[in-house]
């Protein structure tokens, strides 16, 4: 019974950590471009895909792939950037979601097209395997380097946007970009790394994924709607509200699978229900 | 609008409507061209919301999904007639689309957006787990039983029905337009606070507007769960959602004719495409991205500029 409880708790923790991460990014994204990253899942996908494509056709382990993949993928967001979020910058904001839209779809049927519907397991690397046992629930080795280190970029990213100068340009472009400008800040540059940091978040996510779930070309589009969700639930106004409203909504849906195993999937969205209904601005959030 | 109606293009519009309408079951697959109306009254429908009232709903598969799996179930489970088995899928979407818009609309923007996605994950979720929808399998083999005394087995009788029913629906989407609750849509599109300050109840608009779309998209789902004699987790899959985005932006969103023009196009390319497989997405995808970057307006928009500057 308790083991039952921890047990569901710790997969919900797990699940919250990915969350977590990929709104921090979406938020980060968000709050400078004026873009929901609808590619956000399918970038998730790239990051654990090309982690399993090195190791399956080159060898390249899971450490190397922690830092290869994102880059890799971060790159692909920097040209995504240059050449269409550009080019969209003071039109509605919904041709950036459509857009997004359009390149997941482009992402995730190309995947598909090279490797079907089935997933691929992905090893849990050799340094992490085995687990403790802790009495109460038994916490394998690499779970609990999930949350420690999903943690990590979590309070880094936070330092870096709230207590550093180049945060205190972030944040600044995101209330007033074009006074930040007048100041001789290279606006548009900022635009194209912020885009690139954010979806290399997501694909990073989607490498520490990787020996946990299947790796497949749909594993992103059904976590992005909860991601979404856990935004709405959060607001999009603070760094930390993101953090933690993924965190809680992992842990939530968790003692939902103990509680009542069917809601598990649509508990989310109830809540999101509820809180449009007591806080439409969302837990963290400001209407703007 | 002093002008006469006989006076107007419009008029030639419709009268075209008519011709291509009675002429297409002999030219095409009667099937096809059911299915593409049913698609065309769908996307008129979104674009009723995303067109006049400047809301991307991302979740519109709900609302024809719902109807296709209640029309489908009243006729086949519960043998009812047509007549009532379509008023019970259109009533149950209407429902669902008072609740969903009720809350949604406390947001706008791309909240909007995600919060109609995330409301219609949790129809979809409710399809694969109750117990009267089939769950992978959906409803199959639904009775399109008889209307009038026609029988609707046959498909040019059941064609002829589906565009009867697609004629209405078109025109009241135009009137609702061009009525007088369709320009303060318009005017809430362009500028809420505006409208607000005139007086304008904006939220009750935006809601009946909400209402009506998820109502006439429910319309859709029904004639097409009719038509095809089948519902499945295909309609109320978020793709499907994402499949009317684009048939309303590739014909021209806020234009009358824009929608079913992109259902027609998208309708086209998915059956001459079909032996292609996962190409269709990544196909889907790029549509998307170049009108997104060089075709905004859409086909219809395009057309209507180019009319415009040459004249």
């Amino acid at each position: 019974m308790i083991q039952a409880i921890f047990g569901q708790l710790l997969l919900g923790l797990i699940n919250g950590s990915f969350y977590a991460l990929l709104s921090l990014g979406l938020a980060i994204i968000f709050g400078l471009l004026d873009v929901v990253n609808f590619a956000h899942g399918a970038q998730y996908m790239m990051g654990a895909f090309l982690a399993w494509m090195g190791l399956q056709y080159l060898g390249v382990g899971y450490w190397w792939a922690l830092f290869l993949a994102p880059a890799a993928v971060g790159l692909t967001g920097i040209l995504i950037e240059r050449l269409f979020l550009r080019r969209l910058q003071g039109l509605d904001p919904l041709y950036g979601l459509l857009l997004t839209f359009g390149l997941a779809l482009i992402i995730e049927g190309a995947f598909h097209r090279a490797y079907g519907n089935s997933g691929n397991g992905y090893p849990v690397p050799a340094a992490l395997a085995g687990g403790f046992d802790l009495g109460f629930v038994y916490l394998p080795r690499y779970r609990a380097w999930v949350v420690l280190v999903s943690g990590m970029v979590c309070f880094v990213s936070w330092f870096v946007i709230e207590r550093t100068r180049l945060g205190a340009y972030l944040r600044a472009g995101t209330e007033n970009r074009r006074l930040l400008q007048a100041f001789g800040i290279n606006v548009p540059l900022m635009f194209t790394i912020t885009y690139g940091f954010g979806v290399a978040l997501a694909a990073f996510a989607g490498v520490m994924a990787a020996p946990i779930y299947q790796v497949s070309p749909h594993m992103g589009s059904s976590l992005i709607m909860v991601v979404f969700a856990v935004v709405v639930i959060g607001g999009m106004g603070s760094i930390m509200g993101a953090i933690v409203t993924g965190v809680g909504i992992g842990l939530v849906e968790g003692f939902t699978k103990f509680l009542y195993p069917p809601a598990a999937s649509v508990v989310v969205f109830v809540i999101m229900a509820l809180v449009l209904l007591v806080r439409p601005a969302g837990l963290f959030g400001r209407l703007r | 609008m002093t002008t006469p109606l006989w006076k107007r293009p419009v008029i030639w519009g419709y009268a075209a409507l008519v011709v291509v309408g009675v002429a297409a079951p002999f030219m095409v697959y009667p099937v096809f061209a059911m299915n593409v109306l049913a698609m065309a009254l769908f996307a008129s429908a979104f674009n009723l919301l995303l067109g006049y009232v400047g809301l991307l709903s991302f979740g519109h598969a709900a609302f024809l999904g719902s109807a296709a799996y209640v029309t489908g179930y009243a006729a086949k489970a519960l043998g009812l007639p047509v007549i009532v088995a379509i008023p019970a899928g259109v009533a149950v979407a209407a429902l669902l689309g008072l609740v969903f818009g009720a809350l949604a609309l406390r947001r706008s923007g791309i909240y909007f957006a995600m919060i109609t996605l995330g409301f219609a994950q949790v129809v979809y979720f409710l399809v694969v787990q109750m117990p009267w929808t089939g769950g992978e399998d959906g409803l199959q083999g639904i009775p399109r039983g008889r209307f009038l005394g026609l029988d609707l087995s046959d498909k040019f009788a059941m064609y002829y029905f589906v565009y009867g029913v697609f004629l209405l629906a078109f025109f009241l989407i135009h009137r609702t337009i061009d009525s007088p609750f369709g320009q303060v849509l318009r005017a809430i599109r362009e500028n809420e606070p505006r409208a607000v300050s005139l007086g304008y109840d904006v939220e009750r608009y935006k809601l009946l507007a909400f209402v009506l779309s998820a109502a006439l998209a429910g319309l859709a789902g029904a004639l097409k769960a009719l038509t095809l004699e089948f519902a499945t987790l295909g309609d109320v899959i978020w793709q499907r959602s994402g499949e009317v985005v684009l048939m309303t932006l590739l014909g021209g969103m806020g234009t009358v004719v824009g929608p079913s023009v992109g259902a027609l196009l998208v309708m086209t390319l998915e059956h001459y495409l079909a032996s292609l497989g996962s190409w269709v997405t990544v196909i889907t995808g790029a549509v998307f991205v170049v009108m997104v970057m060089a075709f905004r307006r859409g086909v219809v928009g395009e057309v209507r500029a180019l009319i415009k500057r040459s004249f």
